[in-house]
């Protein structure tokens, strides 16, 4: 599914160069859970850009699916996105003049599909996340869990093999936070690859498979049976 | 994207910043509509003056005495000798072709118009009776000078309407003997006519028959002659006759000059037409400014709208996608702007013709979709710029702000 190999990633910082992924090699199977964790700055935001192919590495490879993304276009770097990746932020970043199912259906209409197609798969996911009484309210009339389940609704409608979720309840309380990771563990267990970054420890901990950086590096990367 | 969605998106974004949107709108209308108006009023003064010439007649010949050139000395230098001067034999000479359908000799000059104890200096004209339809002149009591004969003097005269409502007041004109400087003439008819007329006010003017005023002034040099021609296409044929018919009179010498209306109109409508563009181009300037106001609140509307271009990169819109996004609402501003100018430019232009009646504005077909082309380049123009930055903006930093 996911193949890191040899991933660096330097930034230049006035004339100071920050190793924010240093030799970064990771390997992810289809299906699989996974927390990232770590301090800040360690880079486990990088990370998550670049396996979301908003960031580009500065060396090594990346292969998504089995072809290396790493050398395709910032086109074909949107196209991937919108088709095989969702993403999940802490700030939601919803539009906030759009409705719940028009924030939900823009990956449809950016891939040009037609109304009429989009309505019956937008009403499937509301469905799915129990937000279809929310879907023509705009995002300042829905609470932090309803909005961040309609960021996942968002990122899950084009039926992405990877789900990216930066902090997503970072901005949560306890109840709303739980219900968010109870739907992202949903889908999961259907069969979505599902990759968190998160400071809470006690999130990370949920995770089959955990991995911990430090300064740009995985420390520890471990499978809990 | 397919199209309706581009729309429905654009629209969106439109109606989420209301004040932007109508600031923008603004500009674009007063842009579009100052020109509407100003190309409405440039073009309404070209038709009026044209209309006033089409009115002389563009079947209509002036001949002046005396040879116009191009360079060097005036010819009556050389020869010593001033041009020859127009007579009524020429003029009579000159009704004999099928070309030139009437003749009107003309002089002029200035007289003491007196009636009992009321008077005044007043513009005299010596003509014939062609004179009335040559200019189309109308009466509005009595009659215009008899057909007779060009070179017969009579007492009569005919008086313009302010000549006669300064004269003789409430009292009946018609009738009335009048003294024209040392001689006395009876008023046969008041011209109904208003306004001016080459130069001359026609309500303040009193004509008598041609042969009376060179008695009167003393001299037998006619001012210029009036010769319509038969048709409007017989007019260069007409004028070589007239050119040919002088020249053998005036034993060879080529000393007038023929003036048509044709040529007149020509330069008062490019010199008019030059004044509506010159006027037009001022006016687009707003069309600019209201340009560069676009891509200044584009800019501004990409700065507030930061995270919303990341996420749509996030969710997969390439760099194309969102140029055409922000193009598209750059362009819906411009023309917007532009079809809201439009409609207060016409309503501009007709209340303005609406107070002048007798100018008849309206903006040309051109400058109205010349108006609409540049609102929408402009748009296009200056939403490329924002655009193209907003394509670039780095999904990761317009992402990590809440």
């Amino acid at each position: 599914m996911i193949r890191l190999e040899e991933i660096d990633r330097v930034f230049e910082v006035g004339d100071q160069r920050v190793h924010a992924l240093n030799d970064i090699n990771l390997h992810v199977e289809p299906g699989e859970y996974l927390s990232i964790m770590g301090p800040s700055g360690s880079g486990k935001s990088t990370l998550l850009n670049v396996l979301g192919l908003l960031d580009r590495p500065t060396s090594g490879h990346y292969f998504l699916s089995g072809s290396d993304v790493t050398s395709l276009s910032e086109d074909a770097l949107a196209r991937t996105r919108r088709s095989d990746i969702g993403f999940v932020f802490q700030f939601f970043h919803l539009v906030p003049r759009l409705t719940a199912a028009e924030n939900i259906e823009l990956p449809l209409m950016l891939d040009g599909i037609a109304p009429a197609e989009r309505k019956p798969r937008v009403d499937e996911v509301l469905d799915a996340l129990d937000i279809r009484d929310r879907a023509h309210h705009r995002p300042d009339q829905l609470s932090g869990g309803q909005r961040q389940r309609v960021a996942i609704a968002r990122a899950t409608i084009m039926k992405p093999a990877i789900l990216l979720a930066d902090e997503p309840t970072g901005n949560l309380d306890q109840a709303s936070g739980k219900e968010v990771i109870d739907t992202l563990e949903r889908l999961n267990a259907s069969g979505i690859t599902l990759l968190i970054v998160t400071h809470d420890q006690q999130l990370g901990d949920r995770a089959r498979r955990y991995v911990k950086m430090v300064d740009g590096c995985i420390v520890t990367d471990q499978t809990r049976g | 994207m397919i199209t309706r969605d581009i729309l429905r998106f654009t629209f969106g974004a439109l109606g989420g910043n209301r004040v932007r949107t109508a600031l923008i709108l603004t500009a674009m209308a007063i842009g579009v509509a100052s020109v509407v108006i100003l190309t409405s009023l440039g073009d309404g003064a070209r038709r009026f003056v044209v209309g006033e010439f089409a009115s002389l007649g563009t079947d209509l010949l002036i001949i002046i005495p005396g040879r116009s050139e191009t360079a060097g000395a005036a010819p009556a230098l050389i020869v010593g000798a001033t041009p020859r001067d127009l007579t009524i034999d020429d003029a009579s000479a000159l009704t004999r072709s099928s070309l030139i359908r009437r003749v009107a000799p003309i002089t002029i000059g200035a007289a003491r118009a007196s009636w009992h104890e009321r008077e005044r200096e007043i513009a005299v004209l010596g003509s014939t009776a062609e004179l009335l339809k040559v200019r189309h002149w109308t009466m509005s009591q009595g009659r215009f000078l008899p057909p007779d004969d060009a070179d017969r003097a009579a007492p009569i005269c005919v008086i313009g309407a302010k000549v006669r409502q300064e004269l003789f007041g409430a009292n009946p004109a018609l009738g009335e003997w009048m003294r024209l400087g040392d001689r006395r003439c009876q008023v046969i008819g008041v011209l109904a006519t208003e306004g001016r007329s080459i130069g001359m006010d026609v309500e303040d003017q009193v004509i008598i028959p041609v042969a009376s005023a060179q008695i009167l002034f003393n001299s037998p040099a006619l001012f210029r002659i009036m010769a319509q021609a038969s048709s409007r296409e017989a007019v260069p044929k007409a004028r070589q006759f007239v050119l040919d018919t002088i020249r053998d009179r005036h034993q060879g010498e080529e000393d007038i000059t023929v003036v048509t209306q044709d040529a007149v109109l020509a330069t008062f409508d490019k010199i008019l037409q030059a004044l509506t563009l010159t006027v037009a181009g001022i006016a687009a300037i707003s069309l600019a400014v209201a340009g560069i106001l676009i891509m200044n609140v584009m800019l501004i509307a990409i700065a507030q709208r930061t995270a919303e271009i990341g996420l749509l990169k996030a969710v997969g819109a390439t760099g194309q996608q969102i140029i055409i996004l922000f193009m598209t609402e750059a362009a819906m501003l411009s023309l917007s702007g532009a079809l809201v100018g439009l409609v207060i430019g016409e309503a501009g232009s007709r209340t303005i013709g609406y107070l002048y009646p007798s100018l008849p504005v309206g903006a040309p077909l051109w400058s109205v979709v010349t108006a609409l082309i540049v609102a929408l380049l402009t748009g296009l123009l200056f939403g490329a710029m924002p655009a193209r930055r907003a394509a670039r903006l780095d999904p990761i930093q317009a992402l990590s702000r809440r």
